[in-house]
């Protein structure tokens, strides 16, 4: 009897050893652990942080993002040439992947799902009369042509001939009839869209053509007919599953897990896509996914934070690239101190947006001073002069006891604490203010709080945060004029609804971008909000896949990826 | 019966009491669903649609009833967030039916280890005596006690998926596909469930039953003859396992709560990621379902603890 207990307490101390053993090993797996950031909740808006696509040719950081872009333009040729074409193109057909995301969808109607995370799904599954592409040009998808008369007030589509709806349709001038109708609101009175809601008329000329006429004239209004064309009466009534014209059709959604894509065989782009089926699953957070990605269950993920791209770098293609998110300390100019011009740009100089960038993002950001994407070029003006990079403690010291503030000022910043990013900003920001006496607090908020708040309520002082932009310029700049629903900073300046009303009246796209910057310069002079940087995009993808095209949108378009093993 | 009718009252008054205070909840704590549900590009009338879709335009009391009234007739609403497809909600019923199985199947199987592995440890334990064994076994517990689940979640994933490659993280299998694939893949995540709980319960059992060996029907016991296998096993251990029965009971409560966490770590689709979602979501109608689903659970668990502890102590049933 003795004995045998010691036989058991041998196995005891065998369980013992084994739990110590993973006690020490957890010491390592804690620095991961801590520094990865756990975007759990599913934010429903396009303005968010998240990374978002960027351009490939800005994206050589390293020998293993080179190999992806050789790689692609190889795929790209092979796929012009037309997939029959030869043996070789043959071998980089067919084979799934799983792509992991980071939110769950918020609809499968593509013209109400507005969360970012959805739409860069939905791209490979709907497509509309135009689409955009890896440049951030716009191309022709589902029409073939299209015209703008002069006075900006009609738009003529012709159609592509034989593109087919994944139901076996084509698509006929009524679908598409159907699909702006119902965006533009003129289905039901109640508009899906807040630009194409200047549509007054879509006629059907023939049966190719279609012919839209719009209240006013904006030459940034064709980037909005990038909306979805969907079968005519899709959108009501009964249970259907999403049918579009993408080079991806739906086969299942299960909440939570993920969506399921099957190659569309019929797709109107010769010989794409390659993959016979993609899963884009959900992965509960960003440490989930870093463990989801060492352990082969997902293939390719795009948010990385900066300690997880450096944990990948051998394992995986990790390639960095500039997002479409515009990072800013937002100043809310309606509160005291903030609504004295001085004081703001006391702030504007107590920051060192350099500091930041190293220190949040390894210094892969692009700084910048004003609301607009460096990558929007003919429409960018560089002011980080303006204040500089760096801190200048002197000057900003100076404005302070100017604006009556010698002693500083206390300042609360509001956070949605679901962004790791922002969160780290915020407590350097904290840092760099209190060297000119501004003692500032971070205030941590949820999300939807965040957008019921501050961003709608207008209750803060300063928040952090990044605006997203789509391919317009004009798109972050109008919601700065003075009564803007979305001017949530509260930003006043007779000058600048000025300028941005001539913005709008003129057709000519050089007079267009001098406006713009003109708006830029204002913004930053009157500082506005201290605008810190562009952040970049950490993409892991997994060795064995090729042809991945960044966009400067937020879109993951798997239409072009292939397997290489 | 009286007892049984007894219990039954006091559960529906807790659930009515917890429904109150669930809806309540969510009318005070900021966040606007429908700016949640649309972001901050929607056109004014798409939000005054929705806000009358969701019926948002009605007064608190009349939603309340509207909610309540449904939800006695078995229609538990449909999901804020989540498509069922193009057109459709998710109805909160199905969206739930679907993660419930891999919730409780967590649970059954971070309950049967802990209970496989914790009786046994904790009757080796009391019996052996051994300073030795008193020692590590007490750090041990010590230690997985202070270790958050969340950590240990990513420990036991760290250890068995990338170090061992036991299971691939994150490659959670549907137990309609493959349940056997499945069950395998959910041992991990039990595991780390159990763990914590194996070591306090078999600490309890342990002290519980050292606590009975130096009673007098003990020493009866032996003093008729008993050898020391049948003392032990049918003498101390049925009285000792009175308590931890108890604690068993409170165990099974907290794995429903531990599983919140675990099921976030390995990215199992269950009820607990489904409540966080929701809850940052504002997709009310599936937390309030969760909730009362929660409370129901840990009221019958607490129930059946009763039923158990008249099997095993005829004394309390004599009564």
């Amino acid at each position: 009897m003795k004995r045998s207990f010691h036989g058991k307490k041998g196995l005891c101390v065998l369980l013992v050893t084994a739990l110590l053993a993973m006690a020490v090993l957890g010491g390592c797996a804690d620095g991961t652990g801590e520094s990865s950031e756990d975007n759990s909740s599913k934010e429903s808006t396009t303005e968010s942080t998240q990374p978002d696509s960027g351009q490939s040719d800005a994206s050589t950081e390293s020998n293993d993002s080179e190999e992806s872009t050789e790689a692609q333009e190889s795929g790209e040729e092979s796929g012009s040439e037309g997939g029959s074409a030869s043996g070789q193109a043959g071998d980089m057909y067919g084979g799934s992947i799983v792509v992991g995301v980071q939110q769950d969808i918020d609809s499968l109607d593509p013209h109400k799902a507005t969360a970012a995370g959805t739409s860069e799904i939905l791209f490979n599954v709907f497509e509309g009369l135009v689409k955009p592409d890896e440049n951030g040009n716009l191309i022709n998808a589902v029409a073939s042509d299209y015209t703008i008369s002069e006075d900006g007030l009609v738009y003529t589509f012709t159609l592509r001939e034989n593109v087919k709806f994944h139901n076996g349709n084509v698509v006929t001038a009524e679908d598409v009839k159907y699909s702006l109708e119902r965006v533009s609101g003129l289905l039901d009175g109640t508009p899906l869209s807040s630009t194409l809601n200047a549509i007054e008329s879509v006629d059907i000329i023939d049966e190719k053509t279609v012919q839209v006429t719009v209240g006013s004239a904006n030459t940034e209004l064709i980037y909005s007919f990038v909306a979805a064309i969907i079968p005519a009466g899709s959108g009501e009534g009964e249970a259907v599953d999403p049918i579009g014209t993408g080079p991806f059709s739906f086969v299942s959604y299960k909440p939570q897990e993920g969506i399921v894509l099957a190659k569309n065989p019929d797709y109107w782009q010769e010989g794409l896509p390659y993959l016979d089926q993609v899963e884009f699953k959900i992965s509960g957070s960003a440490d989930t996914a870093l463990l989801e990605l060492q352990g082969g269950t997902i293939d390719f993920y795009a948010y990385l934070t900066n300690s997880q791209a450096q944990a990948l770098q051998g394992s995986h293609q990790v390639v960095s690239s500039p997002s479409n998110a515009v990072q800013a300390l937002y100043l809310n100019n309606a509160v005291e101190p903030l609504n004295d011009v001085r004081v703001r740009q006391a702030i504007s100089y107590a920051m060192d947006k350099e500091e930041i960038n190293n220190f949040v993002g390894g210094g892969k950001g692009t700084l910048i001073s004003s609301a607009m994407l460096p990558t929007l070029k003919e429409n960018y003006v560089d002011l980080n002069d303006t204040y500089g990079t760096t801190a200048n403690v002197e000057k900003a010291k100076e404005l302070l006891a100017d604006a009556g503030y010698p002693d500083g000022f206390d300042l609360e910043i509001t956070v949605p604490s679901n962004y790791e990013i922002h969160m780290q900003t915020g407590e350097v920001v904290v840092e760099q203010l209190k060297a000119v006496g501004i003692r500032a607090t971070i205030k941590a908020v949820e999300w939807s709080t965040w957008l019921d708040e501050t961003y709608k309520g207008r209750q803060y002082e300063a928040t952090i945060v990044s605006l997203t932009c789509d391919m317009t310029p004009g798109y972050l700049m109008n919601r700065f004029q003075t009564d803007s629903k979305k001017n949530f900073i509260n930003f006043s300046s007779a000058e600048y609804d000025e300028v941005y009303t001539r913005t709008q009246a003129t057709l000519d796209p050089a007079e267009k971008a001098e406006c713009y910057k003109e708006l830029q310069k204002i913004l930053c002079d009157e500082a506005g909000s201290v605008f810190i940087q562009v952040a970049s995009n950490q993409t892991a993808i997994s060795k064995k896949l090729a042809g991945y095209k960044f966009y400067p949108v937020y879109v993951q378009d798997m239409s072009t990826v292939y397997i290489t093993e | 019966m009286k007892y049984l009718g007894k219990k039954t009252i006091t559960l529906i008054m807790t659930l009515f009491l917890v429904s109150v205070a669930a809806f309540l909840a969510f009318q005070i704590i900021p966040g606007d669903v429908v700016t949640s549900i649309l972001g901050t590009e929607a056109t004014p009338e798409r939000e005054e649609q929705l806000r009358e879709e969701l019926g948002f335009n009605d007064p608190p009391a009349v939603r309340y009833f509207n909610w309540m009234s449904g939800v006695a007739k078995g229609d538990l609403g449909v999901s804020y967030r989540y498509s069922r497809n193009m057109n459709e909600m998710m109805p909160v019923a199905e969206l739930i039916g679907d993660k419930l199985p891999v919730t409780l199947w967590l649970a059954a199987l971070g309950l049967a280890l802990i209970i496989l592995v914790s009786i046994p440890l904790g009757v080796l334990w009391a019996r052996s005596g051994s300073r030795l064994l008193d020692a590590v076994l007490g750090v041990i517990t010590q230690a997985t006690m202070a270790v958050p689940s969340f950590f240990l979640g990513i420990l036991v994933t760290f250890v068995f998926g990338i170090v061992l490659k036991l299971f691939a993280p994150g490659g959670y299998i549907s137990y309609e596909e493959d349940f056997t694939g499945f069950l395998g893949y959910l041992l991990f995540p039990a595991l780390s469930i159990a763990l914590p709980k194996i070591a306090m319960t078999a600490r309890f059992l342990r002290n519980s039953m050292l606590t009975e060996v130096g009673t007098d029907y003990v020493r009866t016991a032996y003093s008729k003859g008993c050898t020391k296998r049948r003392v032990m096993y049918a003498h101390v251990l049925r009285n000792a396992m009175m308590p931890v029965v108890t604690f068993l009971g409170m165990i099974v409560a907290e794995i429903v709560a531990g599983s919140i966490v675990i099921e976030q770590v390995f990215g199992l689709p269950g009820i607990g990621r489904l409540l966080i979602s929701a809850i940052s979501t504002r997709d009310f109608p599936v937390v309030q379902i969760l909730i009362l689903y929660i409370t129901f659970v840990v009221i019958v668990v607490y129930y059946f603890v009763d039923v158990i502890y008249r099997l095993i102590d005829p004394r309390i049933s004599g009564k």
